[in-house]
């Protein structure tokens, strides 16, 4: 079992479990005495403390700086204890100590009491979703062992504690430094009859791993590998909840396709009947679906992942730059990697004191708040009430984890109503025998689509059909396909006044677009359509149509008054051809043409 | 789940995430039982395949059945096994064994610095040829950005703060004090150019567990670990000059699995046979901020 000790600097966590490590004869021979000798041979006096701070940058600071790892062992079970640093400057790897553990021992100095780090870390634990907690009033050396010091502190704590929702808590007086109530019983305070730290930590409760719960499985990747002779295709992932089964129907989010499990599959001895929570595994499937990376796996009959860009969250933030609006960041959440923004923060909380701001726009280093994120493309996730597991996500800025949180609730978009009837599509869907991966594999290529925008203007159709030419000479199966072409066939019962839509038929006209260019990726075919006017929710419901196959943008001319950020712009319309090869070549990275 | 399996899946999940996020990747083999574990999960992760190369580095003071081992499990399993050496100092006899440098300067020049330019790309790699059945000069000189480390945080103090992920820059130099945050299995997979990763998927196993998944897997390991007969046996696997052997009579994993739970080993150090830590004050420390594994 991981616990992980907790508090604000300086409030004695180290000294705790070296003593609780000293006294229980879990160190290994000779590492007591050499630290002893050590301490003599530079003067200094010996702290228990040392024995965890083994790197030179905390013996001569004085306080930890990272989570060390300390293994420990009872008589009931095998223990690692989670030394995470109290000083604020650490608080990531506070964090990182505090997220791997199932229950959290944090530290109040007795004679200091309760001090901004020990309400901060108090909240963090309950946020990274620690239930077990025991308080240790530490130095009850330094208040003479008084228990109205104690009670006072317990008192003060505690109702901040019931404040977070942090209900499963208990308290126990000690002194790390004199070993009271570390691994016996105290004679300094024979007021107390409690537990003692090395009784109390038995009594945690294993966490079960959530089999019981519904299932989950972020798709971590689709394995291929054809050397000695290997043909089969496996989806790979951690299962974050439920079991399951040989058979199993499952859905595949955010497009909601749907395959069977054909068997689940094992390296070494018999492939398992049955899999769950917590395990590393894969399957193979019935039906060839496109399946790829961060895509979320439920079964049938069961709870499913909400679907969508819009979502009001929870968070942390450790970030050295503020957490800010028109920025772009990245939001990983189970294997889905996906560029998100900051909408708006609904409360910006100081984590120290719980005083909230409501007017504070940006969330800055330490603080905890609750915003609302917008996603740029639909993605699957569940809410915290749920499935913690895959409610939780970070948000990695410029190359660093910066912040993470969890998700509270779906906001419905604009494009939700939209989101259903796909998803109701794929439901439907009724695929000949022939797969998409064997149609990919005879073509030799997979399906694209590759979107291109711009003002209305008639050099995008000559750059459109340019490319065409291009990824047919390289033997591609591609066809260009002009909006005017959609306009005065499939959209004939939409009024059309020199083709102009009015706005009111916009969104069906791009819905038939898009439901037609998802009709062209089932056959397999690399599709270059022109869109004018292409706006940021177009380029979406095209997005969640062909989902999971990944659209380019390309935007010839002006891009005054557009919202889309394409993949590739060619300022200049006029030079449109000159762009060519470099959009062969952006094509080219994705995997599109040779 | 029991523990192992739990450290199993942990360990195969890494290497996934690894294997997903990162192009250039190698595993580092060093014939010892952690990295021989590492290898073993690799084969689970990926069933049966290893999509990336293994790399050893030979520092020609191996113990003999080291290499005799990594080659046979090289060929029955079809590894592409890479190694690489420091050919310049064991040729200018730069070594502790030749009695020219004292045994950290002999560990950094034929680990570190040979294992710095074989992951770089810059000095001789060579390939085991299948077809050939031979080491052949590889082609193939792109630098490895991330490397795959069987380190576990029991070992000694300064491992016990390593992330699952861990960054480190050009001249492979590790800041302790200024780690990425990771929790909830989400980890550092953005890096600036020239940065690149050591992964470790180990970290949260102990030499016992260790053994109990070699026993649960029939894992097979160098004879070394072994008594033959002589009463004694390898504990941890170095340079044949830097490494003691123990006065054990553990001839089968489930002896070793007894001694080290309630034995002789049970509270000595793992690593306490390795005459390079005690000359390096900081535990492994110093070694190790310079690219030292």
């Amino acid at each position: 079992m991981n616990v992980v000790i907790t508090g604000h600097v300086d409030h004695g966590k180290s000294t705790v479990i070296g003593r609780l490590m000293a006294d229980t004869g879990s160190l290994p021979d000779g590492k007591l005495e050499q630290v002893k000798a050590s301490c003599a041979r530079n003067s200094k006096p010996f702290e228990y403390a040392f024995l965890l701070d083994a790197l030179k940058d905390e013996q001569s600071q004085g306080i930890t700086i990272d989570s060390a790892r300390v293994f420990f062992k009872t008589q009931k079970r095998n223990y690692i204890i989670i030394d995470a640093p109290g000083h604020i400057e650490f608080l990531k790897n506070m964090v990182t100590g505090a997220a791997r553990a199932e229950a959290a021992f944090l530290c109040i100095d007795a004679d200091e009491g309760v001090q901004e780090n020990s309400r901060r870390h108090g909240y963090l634990l309950s946020m990274l979703g620690i239930k077990q907690m025991c308080v240790l009033v530490n130095k009850m050396d330094l208040v003479n062992y008084d228990r109205k010091v104690y009670k006072q502190v317990v008192r003060k704590f505690s109702r901040f504690l019931r404040n977070i929702n942090m209900n499963d808590v208990t308290f126990i007086p000690v002194s790390g430094m004199e070993g009271d109530n570390i691994a016996s019983l105290s004679k300094n305070m024979s007021w107390w009859k409690g537990d003692t730290v090395l009784t109390l930590i038995d009594k945690f409760r294993k966490e079960k791993a959530p089999d019981h719960m519904n299932f989950r499985m972020p798709v971590q990747d689709v394995y291929k590998f054809t050397a000695m002779g290997d043909s089969r295709r496996i989806v790979a992932g951690t299962i974050s909840s439920g079991t399951l089964k040989d058979g199993d129907e499952l859905f595949f989010y955010p497009s909601g396709k749907k395959s069977r499990v054909s068997g689940i599959e094992n390296f070494t001895g018999e492939s398992p009947d049955e899999v769950s929570a917590g395990m590393a595994t894969g399957f193979t499937m019935t039906e060839q679906i496109y399946v790829k990376r961060g895509n979320l796996v439920a079964r049938e009959g069961e709870k499913q992942p909400q679907v969508g860009n819009v979502m009001r969250v929870n968070l942390f933030w450790l970030g050295r730059e503020p957490f800010v609006k028109d920025k772009e960041y990245i939001l990983k959440t189970g294997t889905e990697r996906v560029r998100m923004r900051l909408f708006d923060t609904v409360k910006v909380i100081d984590a120290s004191n719980l005083n909230s701001d409501g007017m504070k726009k940006m969330v800055e280093r330490h603080d905890v708040a609750e915003c609302v994120l917008t996603t740029q493309r639909p993605i699957a996730f569940d809410i915290v009430e749920d499935f913690p597991e895959t409610s939780r996500f970070v948000i990695v800025d410029g190359y660093e984890i910066a912040g993470g949180g969890i998700i509270r609730e779906a906001i419905r978009d604009n494009q939700a109503e939209y989101r259903d009837k796909v998803m109701d599509r794929n439901l439907k869907w009724d695929t000949g025998n022939i797969s998409r991966a064997e149609r990919s594999d005879s073509y030799g290529h997979t399906p694209a689509l590759i979107l291109v925008g711009g003002p209305e203007d008639i050099r995008k159709a000559d750059f459109a059909k340019k490319l065409e030419q291009h990824l047919f000479n390289q033997g591609r199966k591609v066809y260009y396909l002009g909006v005017q072409n959609v306009l005065a066939g499939l959209d004939a019962d939409m009024t059309v006044k020199r083709h102009h839509l009015y706005p009111e038929d916009r969104d069906e006209m791009i819905r038939r677009l898009a439901e037609l260019s998802n009709l062209l990726m089932d056959v397999g075919i690399i599709l270059v359509a022109t869109v004018s006017e292409l706006t940021f929710d177009d380029r979406e419901a095209f997005r969640m149509s062909v989902a999971p196959i990944d659209v380019q943008t390309i935007w010839v001319g002006s891009t005054e008054g557009s919202d889309v950020t394409a993949d590739y712009t060619i300022p200049d319309a006029a030079e449109a051809d000159s762009h060519l090869v470099s959009v062969l070549n952006l094509l080219k990275e994705c995997g599109v043409c040779k | 789940m029991d523990q192992i399996t739990q450290l199993e899946s942990l360990g195969i999940h890494i290497l996934r995430e690894a294997y997903a996020n990162f192009r250039n990747m190698c595993m580092l083999w060093s014939i010892g039982k952690d990295s021989t574990v590492l290898l073993w999960l690799a084969r689970k992760a990926f069933y049966g395949h290893v999509p990336f190369p293994l790399v050893h580095i030979d520092t020609h003071y191996k113990i003999p059945e080291m290499i005799e081992y990594r080659d046979s499990l090289t060929r029955e399993w079809k590894l592409p096994m890479v190694y690489g050496e420091n050919i310049k100092a064991l040729e200018a006899k730069q070594t502790f064994p030749d009695g020219n440098v004292d045994r950290i300067t002999c560990c950094r020049l034929l680990k570190a610095e040979a294992l710095k330019h074989t992951l770089n790309g810059d000095w001789t790699r060579y390939r085991f040829n299948h077809e050939a059945d031979e080491y052949q000069v590889d082609k193939d000189t792109e630098a490895y950005t991330g490397v795959i480390v069987g380190v576990r945080s029991d070992e000694e103090g300064s491992r016990s703060k390593e992330r699952y992920f861990s960054p480190r820059d050009t001249e492979n130099s590790w800041d302790v004090g200024d780690q990425p945050p990771e929790f909830w299995n989400q980890f550092k997979t953005d890096f600036a150019p020239g940065t690149h990763v050591r992964i470790h998927p180990l970290l949260d196993w102990t030499e016992t567990n260790i053994w109990e998944y070699i026993e649960r897997e029939k894992i097979p390991t160098v004879s070394l670990y072994y008594d033959q007969g002589s009463g004694k046996r390898y504990r941890s696997l170095g340079c044949g000059p830097c490494t003691q052997s123990v006065d054990s009579t553990a001839k089968n994993v489930p002896e070793i699995i007894e001694e080290l739970k309630s034995g002789k080993f049970a509270n000595i150090a793992e690593r306490s046979g390795r005459a390079q830590d005690k000359e390096d004050g900081g535990g492994l420390e110093t070694l190790r901020r310079e690219g030292y594994m």
